[in-house]
């Protein structure tokens, strides 16, 4: 898939990866469609509310530091600003450093929709220039941005004309895409177009791109092992920083789903290797990950010393709790860049997953191939599993927790615990990225589990005093039945 | 026209989908993008019966953009009332089905003769932000749902106040005003919040009159209730917080309500038997309030009209301190502004407050930087308030949202004991130095 940072939108994941949001199979099914190219997708008949693809692109340009985010639109879009510039300020803290990064909007209202507002846009870009002296400015358009036709792209240039710092267009209308996952390859987009500069030299530097940096601290120490420094991104990144990426080692990602673009983009562009294993999620994760690392920055040898120093600690201490975590039932409900990581390492734990929903399904990523994680679980699944891709549709989840009656529920988005808690199920939230990450990850993540199955009283004391807002009748049905045909 | 929205507090109209959801079992259908609720909702305390990821949502793509949304809404509605139990279910629109055009009343209304009832009301982002769209969703409630006139039964008063789950101390303020009133000898009905629900909207039409508690958000839907119904309503502009201005509300409501000899004089005893309960609190803690050194006389406010009036009130007429200019950032339309403006001249000892109405964060705190607070500022506000909080050293309680640092689950400001409540959280943090 060629590259193209001269157009101001990248393609959706449905027309650029052909990824779906409507799924009922199993494992061995979706992976050989994949490979097919023969997966279709199934739209629903009814849908719950999930997300929107703006709150990923303008979440992630947002953590940068000291950047101005302006996003063109009704009030309600920038809802997610106050949040952002909390979670700023604590993370930046958290590294003895600042992050004056601002979220506004232009608050749009009736007489925008008829008359447009790119005047005014024009002013707030420039007062917000005046105001804060931002090293980058993301102008994010709506979806009333979008239907009324107001051309951003056009201020955008004319206001890269006036003042001395990146100024770019992010078209974030929350219509044009199901899988909010989408908003990630925009903010990749935005960035390339906007920051990210060609290389001039290399340095010895691995770019790494996640969430919340939680195991900064960690992963900075291992790669200091291997004499490499590490750039997070996007959070705590400033503009500088992002400026050479280009000119680093290689590009590793916590997630598939969120790296897939960036990774890509910077191996075509500018010749980073970007690293596309199964995650470091787990011992095999984990271990396949680094030396794949190893391989290519030419470290394998200390690679291969730390795994042994490190096996020697964790494995023994992981292979007792295995013993208490067999034969556990486990149904996952995450996006796809964990679900089938995830469900690897349960198996590895010696769990059993019996049901794998994920929000929606990349069949192939931008390189052209299928995620590495489905073609792994393949491979080393002892049975095939029962996988749907349920686009966060929790009334198909509970559906299939009432059928399946697991012993734990694994959560990864805010919101979609206390469900299966309501029903009567465990639940573990599972939102730092960096849960399951590495050998010490993989040990907690294995201890949380147990603590979570052991003491069941929370989630008793609450399922025993509520009710569940789904009828008797929907639990009678399929979990697929509002799944259809595409026309 | 479009505006800066510097520092966001406030959401659009869509956002009183948590009217909606505030109602026990009256569910939220939105016609509307996919991440609109999530957004809107917010992440504290939504996660009742209903949550933002259980509102049915016809998750607007391109295709219909392009060709409208009617058949996919109408197919969520039906889904919706096989799939989810509600006792009400309302549909909301967001920006897109509105300028493309879909039609909602008529879709809606093809289900007027379903089981449960199904209403709608225009919410679209760009009408206006989710303080006007509170009442907006009250006035369908009231207008498609509540079609019969009822007998009134004397002494019931219906209780508006606050905005559902965007103050955060919306039901504990609603709980206490119910408790006030109770206690007047009147019969309080609210729709929000437990054990209350559909059967209280039923009730709606048969109050003595409504009490409207607020300084202009809920002003249209009483007004329809008056026209509809003909049942009068006291608009009283203050949240009452403290003695002072709890005993005012008091009887105020007591007037209203037209009480005879024997309901006042049993009024006034409560109100005697609160203010000493009360003062005796106050005598005992007024070293605090005399001899924290740290604790200058001026304060600034800066929340929604509501609060912004309240707090001020409170501290000018029962603490004694000075307001600074004071900032309302609900963006309050312009014919309600002069009246509110006027609220904040009636304080005590003729002192009066300047008041700023904007949208525009940055430019309140470069005010609030530049006034003269004669000591240590005391700012009460959102989490935008922590920056120039810090930079101004000032004493500071985030009240209002953005409310993140701080949980709030059913606490009060309302009242007697919310004055005390308050005075607690103000000392709480100028405790934390000395000089």
């Amino acid at each position: 898939m060629a590259i193209n940072l001269k157009v101001s939108t990248v393609g959706t994941r449905e027309n650029r990866l052909g990824s779906i949001t409507g799924y009922e199979g199993d494992l061995y099914d979706i992976v050989e469609q994949s490979h097919c190219g023969s997966l279709k997708n199934k739209e629903r008949c009814f849908s719950q509310s999930s997300t929107c693809l703006s709150s990923c692109a303008l979440g992630q340009l947002s953590g940068i530091r000291d950047v101005a985010v302006i996003n063109h639109a009704p009030a309600g879009c920038t809802a997610t600003a106050p949040g952002s510039v909390v979670l700023n300020n604590q993370l930046a803290a958290k590294i003895g450093v600042t992050n004056d990064t601002v979220f506004l909007g232009t608050d749009m209202n009736e007489k925008d929709t008829v008359f447009g507002a790119t005047d005014t846009l024009r002013e707030i870009v420039l007062k917000t220039y005046r105001t804060y002296q931002p090293k980058a400015i993301f102008v994010a358009t709506s979806c009333v941005t979008g239907i009324i036709g107001e051309d951003v792209d056009s201020i955008v240039e004319e206001i890269k004309e006036e003042i001395p710092v990146p100024v770019v267009a992010v078209h974030c209308e929350g219509f044009k895409s199901r899988i909010w996952a989408s908003g990630f390859d925009i903010s990749d987009h935005a960035v390339l177009q906007s920051i990210v500069k060609p290389p001039k030299e290399k340095r010895d530097v691995i770019n790494f791109k996640n969430f919340f940096e939680s195991e900064r601290q960690q992963i900075t120490e291992l790669f200091e092992e291997f004499d490499v420094k590490v750039q997070f991104l996007y959070q705590n990144a400033t503009v500088e920083e992002l400026e050479h990426i280009s000119e680093s080692l290689a590009t590793v990602c916590i997630c598939g789903t969120l790296g897939t673009y960036l990774g890509n983009a910077l191996e075509e562009l500018y010749g980073v290797p970007y690293i596309r294993t199964i995650n470091p999620l787990g011992i095999t994760g984990y271990e396949t990950w680094l030396r794949e690392i190893g391989r290519v920055i030419g470290k394998s040898d200390k690679i291969e010393n730390y795994i042994e120093r490190e096996r020697a600690i964790y494995l023994p201490q992981i292979e007792e709790l295995k013993k208490e975590l067999k034969g556990l039932r486990a149904v996952i409900g995450m996006g796809p860049g964990y679900t089938y990581e995830v469900s690897r390492v349960l198996q590895e734990l010696g769990m059993e997953v019996v049901w794998a929903a994920a929000w929606h399904y990349d069949g192939k990523y931008d390189n052209e191939a299928v995620p590495p994680a489905l073609d792994h679980l393949k491979k080393t699944s002892p049975v095939n599993i029962k996988l749907s891709v349920a686009d966060q549709q929790n009334f198909e989840v509970l559906n299939i927790l009432n059928e399946y009656k697991p012993d734990i529920y694994f959560s990864r988005h805010p919101g979609t615990t206390v469900w299966a808690i309501k029903q009567g199920v465990a639940a573990l939230y599972v939102a730092d990225e960096y849960f399951i990450f590495g050998y010490k990850g993989t040990l907690n993540f294995a201890k949380s589990v147990l603590d979570t199955v052991r003491n069941r009283s929370f989630e008793k004391n609450l399922a025993a005093r509520v009710k569940l807002p789904y009828t008797d009748w929907w639990y009678k049905q399929n979990n697929n039945a509002f799944l259809k045909e595409s026309v | 026209m479009a505006k800066i929205l510097n520092q966001p507090r406030y959401k659009c109209a869509l956002a009183a989908m948590q009217t909606v959801q505030a109602i026990t079992r009256a569910l939220p259908i939105l016609h509307s993008g996919p991440g609109c609720g999530e957004k809107l909702g917010g992440s504290v305390g939504s996660s009742g019966f209903f949550s933002p990821h259980i509102f049915p949502c016809t998750s607007i793509s391109e295709k219909e953009v392009i060709f409208g949304g009617d058949e996919k809404l109408y197919e969520t509605i039906e889904n919706s009332l096989k799939i989810i139990d509600a006792d009400l279910y309302v549909v909301l629109t967001g920006c897109t089905p509105e300028i493309v055009g879909d039609n909602v009343e008529d879709v809606a209304g093809r289900f007027k003769n379903s089981e449960k009832p199904v209403i709608f009301a225009s919410t679209a982002g760009f009408k206006g932000n989710n303080y006007r769209g509170h009442d907006w969703v009250l006035k369908a409630i009231f207008d498609q749902y509540l079609t019969e006139k009822k007998p009134v039964q004397k002494g019931l008063v219906n209780i508006w106040a606050g905005l559902p789950m965007h103050d955060p101390f919306w039901l504990g303020n609603l709980r206490e005003l119910e408790n006030l009133i109770e206690r007047l000898g009147l019969i309080p009905n609210t729709i929000f919040g437990f054990g209350r629900g559909i059967e209280n909207i039923n009730k709606i039409p048969e109050a003595q009159f409504n009490l409207l508690v607020s300084p202009w958000v809920g002003l249209e839907s009483v007004q329809l209730l008056k026209e509809k119904f003909g049942t009068p309503y006291l608009h009283y502009p203050v949240l009452p917080i403290g003695a002072y201005e709890t005993s005012k509300f008091l009887r105020a409501v007591a007037d209203y309500a037209d009480f005879d000899t024997k309901e006042r004089e049993k009024a006034e005893a409560f109100i005697l038997k609160k203010e000493e309960e009360y003062y005796y609190y106050i005598e005992r803690y007024a070293d605090v309030f005399l001899e924290t050194r740290v604790m200058s006389k001026r304060f600034v406010v800066v929340s929604d009209a509501s609060y912004t009036l309240a707090v001020t009130k409170f501290l000018v007429n029962d603490l004694g301190l000075f307001p600074s200019r004071q900032y309302i950032t609900d963006d309050a339309p312009e014919e309600y502004r002069e009246d509110i403006k006027k609220y904040f001249k009636e304080l005590n000892y003729g002192i009066e407050a300047e008041v700023t109405f904007s949208s525009d964060g940055h430019q309140i705190h470069k005010e609030i930087e530049e006034a003269d607070f004669n000591g240590y500022p005391l700012i009460i506000g959102s989490n935008w308030e922590k920056s120039i909080a810090r930079k101004t050293n000032a004493h500071f309680v985030n009240i209002s949202y953005p409310l993140i640092e701080r949980l709030v689950i059913n606490s009060s400001y309302t009242g007697y004991g919310g004055g005390l409540k308050l005075l607690e959280d103000i000392y709480s943090v100028a405790f934390t130095r000395f000089n």
